[in-house]
Formats: C-alpha cells, structure tokens, sequence
C-alpha cells in the first residue's frame, strides 16, 4: 500500500480518506512562526463529485488512491451496464450506471471516453467534450427562420434533450458540448 | 533619476506582479521586483550602518542542527573531505544563524547582524519556500520592548513608510478577546470545542497535543486578524513555546502566569519576524536542548546533535540581549504586493 506525506501534497493528487478516493483540489500549507505546522486541503470526493476542506497536520501520512484517468472506446450497453474496451490492449471493461453517470446522455458506439479508473475498475466515466449527434425528434420550426433566437427541444439519437435552433430540423446532426449541455453548431458527419 | 511612483495605500513600491507563468528557465520574479529586493537591502544596511550595528557572516554548513521538532534540518552527508564517520563528516544547512551570532555575542562583537539564507525542509506553499533570505539581529543591552520598537523602525524604513503604525497585542489577551479563553490555563477540551465551534475542518477528530491546538487556533482564527492596520506585535508567549526566550516569572493578576518574553510580527496576517528576550543561562539552554531531543525520539524525527559550541559560549557568559529574525522574502511580498512568495523569487526550488 502506498502512502504520501502532506510535504509531497498537491493539486490532482488522488488519496483515500473514509474509504473513498478523493482528489486534492487545493493544497495550503500554515504555519505559525514556530511551532506545530498544518495543510488545510480541499478535496473532491470522486465517488460523488463533492468537495470538502480538511485540515491536516504536517508530517501525518495518507493512504494513496490507486486511481488514474484512461482514454477507452465505449463498445454498447447490455441494458445494464456499458462496455469500453482499451483501444491499444483490447482489454473491456464494463461501468455501472453510477460510474457512467450524466455520461450516459452523450456517448454513442466508438466514442472515445475518458474513464477514471479505482483498483482498475471504473469509477467515472467522461464524456467527449464534444459530441456530434443526430436529431431523432424536434418540432418543424418557422420557414425563413435561420436567426436562432428563442430555439426549441430538440431529442437527440443518445435520448439527450438539448434546445436548438428553430432552423435545425429531424434528421440533421448537431454538435453539443457535452459539459454545459447546449448545442454548439449543425454538423456535417462526426 | 525617475520621480518614484506614489505610494499606495497598501504597498510600499507600486510594481505590476504576474503571477509565475514564465518558460522554465526565465527568472520568476519580474525585474522590477528584483529591483525593489536590490533597494529594500540596501536600505537594511543602510539604517543599520547608522545604528552602530554590525554586519557579519557565519558558516551556512554547521555540525550541529536545529533541534526544535518543528524544524526539519537539511543535511549534507559527507559534506567534509577526510576521514571519520558518516556523522563526523556530515554538515548542516543552517535553519536560522542565531547561534553562530550567540557566539560572536558572547566573543565580545557587539551589536551585529546578518543578512543570509536559511533552509527548512518540508516547508513549501504561498509564503513558505525551503530557502529563504532572514535579515537576523541581536542588541546587547537592549530588552525586549526596546528591540519591538526597534524592529518597527527598520520595517519603516525597510517598507519607505515612515508612519505605518504599530500596536502590540499579548498572546493571552488575543485569545481571550476574541476566543473567549484562556490560552495558558484552558483545559484541553476547552481548545479543541473552540476550533470545532470555529469549523476548523477536522476539529473534532484532529490529534493534537496543548501547543497544536493553541497554534491551530492562532492559525486559521487568530493571525488573520493580526496587522490589519499596520504591525501588529503578538508578544508573552506561552513558556510551552518560549523557544529560545527568557521566562518572566509571573506576578500578580493580570500577570499571574509566567511568559516567554517573545514575540512575533505580523502584517496583514502574514507572520514576518519573531524575536527573544534571549535566553543566556547555559544549564537552562542546555536544558531545552536535551527536552527538544526527547521529543524528537518521541516523535519518531531524526536525531540532531545539539550546538555544544553554544553551550559553551553561554558558559563563558553571554551578554543580556534581544535578538530578532525576520523574513525578506515576506517583506518584500509586503513591499510590492505579492500574494505567492515564488512572484518575488529568482527561481523557485521546483526550477533551481
């Protein structure tokens, strides 16, 4: 098991605390003029995404997260779960709904994800920031209207929901930025 | 010569700070910032030279190391050509110049000081950097009230801010007016509830002995309001965490405790110098010495081997003196408002 010492603590460091992998997000190091030094340190819980401070004495020791990020190519869901696999070893790998989480409203086959993986099993699932696709259902917008201005729900082929322009009809593909969830553009082929 | 900039409010030299994004190689601090360090020394010397204080130098290697167990010593291992031990040849990089300086004191130098690098491993952050510049001075003959003034002057000079007020503040009654308690009698508990109640991340399930709960508190509740409007002067010290200070025996109410005649300056927060009322009594240093090493065992730290050459300076008798250290790189962050110590360093340690 391997260990770090607040003296080797910074941004992006992955270490357990509780159980759980957490990402050092800030590290600062305090120390009055003499006497006992501490890191207050604020960290992301990577199993539910949610920040916390602690406060640490200098010296102490933690648990390190065997935790790193891999690019992956998502193969299909089972209906269960979703299956990637390493484009360079063509190991699979499957990820739960919880791991897959808001990723699961863009990806489509062949997509090239970056999963985070704990102990070698997927923890998270991202996303490419962009993703081109197909609009399956959208309401026939105003001929002559190309301003853009107002939109419209558009479902996309993933079951994603974006709003588009009233221009963008069935059938056309849409780029969408998958971190804030609004369309970007129309689209030629991904 | 170009007219100055005005003075800011806030900042002594008006000098535009990137922050560090520069090619690896390139110097971090910008030129003017340089400069501004170039000026802020020559300054230094400058009102020491008119005070009659001297400058010297001592070794930066040393035999001997700094005990305190809060003070992580480098070390260089075969440091000296020759024969003898691993131990007999290693040196160590000094963490502070005080005693080398108690030395020259206790030979008959006078009022000296020094301008030097210093290093402290395991420090890194904002305001921390394993190497740093320590402007250090020691007053024969003068107490610990007349040097606090002392230092106020040359942080004015230092800074070109002849007005910057000055107050002074005693430990306790920093504790006590803003924590509602008595930082030299409150039991344990009583710390702990008050960092808890202060939501110090951790609080409650930190450990911590007596001077790592009153030193947490200081940190994360207390500095912060320290300096505000000038320099603040946090002195009376616990005689938990006298250091090398004297201990002033208690009196009657409100000094019924006895205090380590320290004391530390703070501006906008920041921690910038701490100073004694030095201790001279060898048997009583020797002491310090042997409880630091007991803690060191304890702690499971390297072991240090304690300045004997001290001891015995102290045993030939040592003038009674008042003695201060004070950060430059902090001083300098003041002087041209920087928030990271690395925007008023040539090259951090990570491109040295």
């Amino acid at each position: 098991m391997a260990f770090y010492s607040t003296s080797e603590f910074k941004g992006g460091l992955k270490i357990m605390l509780d159980g759980d992998p957490y990402n050092i997000v800030e590290n600062e190091f305090v120390k009055p003029g003499k006497g006992q030094a501490f890191n207050r340190v604020r960290v992301r819980n990577l199993k539910t995404g949610r920040t916390v401070e602690k406060t640490f004495k200098s010296g102490d020791t933690v648990e390190a997260a065997d935790v790193h990020d891999t690019d992956m190519q998502y193969l299909y869901n089972d209906g269960e779960e979703w299956h990637f696999m390493d484009p360079a070893s063509f190991e699979q790998m499957t990820a739960d709904a919880n791991a897959v989480g808001d990723a699961a409203k863009w990806i489509k086959e062949e997509d090239i994800c970056r999963v985070t993986l704990w102990n070698g099993v997927p923890l998270s699932v991202d996303a490419p920031n962009f993703v081109v696709l197909a609009i399956t259902e959208t309401d026939p917008g105003l001929k002559g209207d190309t301003s853009g201005g107002g939109g419209k729900p558009a479902t996309l082929e993933t079951g994603a929901v974006v709003r588009v322009p009233l221009f963008v009809q069935s059938g056309e593909l849409v780029k969408v930025d998958t971190r804030t969830g609004e369309y970007v553009s129309r689209a030629k082929e991904a | 010569m170009p007219a100055r900039p005005a003075p800011s409010a806030r900042t002594a030299v008006d000098v535009f700070i990137p922050m560090p994004a520069c090619d690896d190689w390139s110097a971090c601090a910008a030129t003017p910032v340089l400069r501004a360090r170039a000026e802020m020394l020559a300054r230094i010397r400058a009102f020491f030279a008119a005070a009659g204080v001297m400058e010297v130098e001592t070794p930066i290697l040393s035999h001997a190391g700094a005990t305190d167990p809060a003070l992580a010593s480098l070390s260089l291992s075969g440091g000296l050509s020759g024969g003898g031990s691993d131990a007999d040849r290693r040196l160590f990089l000094q963490t502070s110049p005080e005693f080398p300086m108690k030395r020259l004191l206790a030979s008959g130098s006078g009022p000296i000081y020094q301008i030097c690098k210093v290093f402290r491993g395991e420090e890194r952050g904002r305001r921390h950097h394993p190497e740093f510049s320590l402007l250090e001075w020691y007053r024969p003959g003068m107490d610990y009230g007349q040097l606090i003034d002392e230092v106020a002057d040359l942080v004015r000079a230092a800074l070109q801010r002849p007005t910057l007020p000055m107050e002074r503040i005693r430990y306790r009654d920093l504790f006590r007016e803003v924590l509602d308690l008595d930082p030299f009698t409150a039991p344990l508990q009583t710390l702990r509830e008050a960092a808890v109640t202060a939501e110090i991340p951790d609080a409650d399930r930190l450990d911590l002995e007596r001077d790592g709960w009153l030193d947490l508190l200081l940190t994360q509740c207390l500095e912060p309001r320290l300096g505000r409007s000038g320099m603040g002067f946090l002195c009376d010290y616990p005689p938990s965490q006298a250091a090398l200070a004297r201990i002033r025996p208690g009196s009657a109410p409100p000094d019924d405790q006895p205090v380590a005649e320290r004391f530390e300056l703070y501006i906008d927060g920041v921690e910038l110098a701490n100073g004694f009322h030095e201790l001279t009594d060898a048997a009583e240093q020797g002491a310090r010495f042997a409880h630091d090493c007991a803690e060191r065992r304890r702690l499971g730290l390297a072991e240090i081997p304690p300045d004997t050459r001290l001891l015995a300076a102290l045993e030939a008798g040592m003038p009674a003196s008042s003695g201060v250290a004070l950060g430059l790189d902090r001083l300098l962050m003041i002087a041209v408002g920087a928030t990271h110590i690395d925007q008023v360093l040539a090259f951090p340690v990570e491109r040295a």
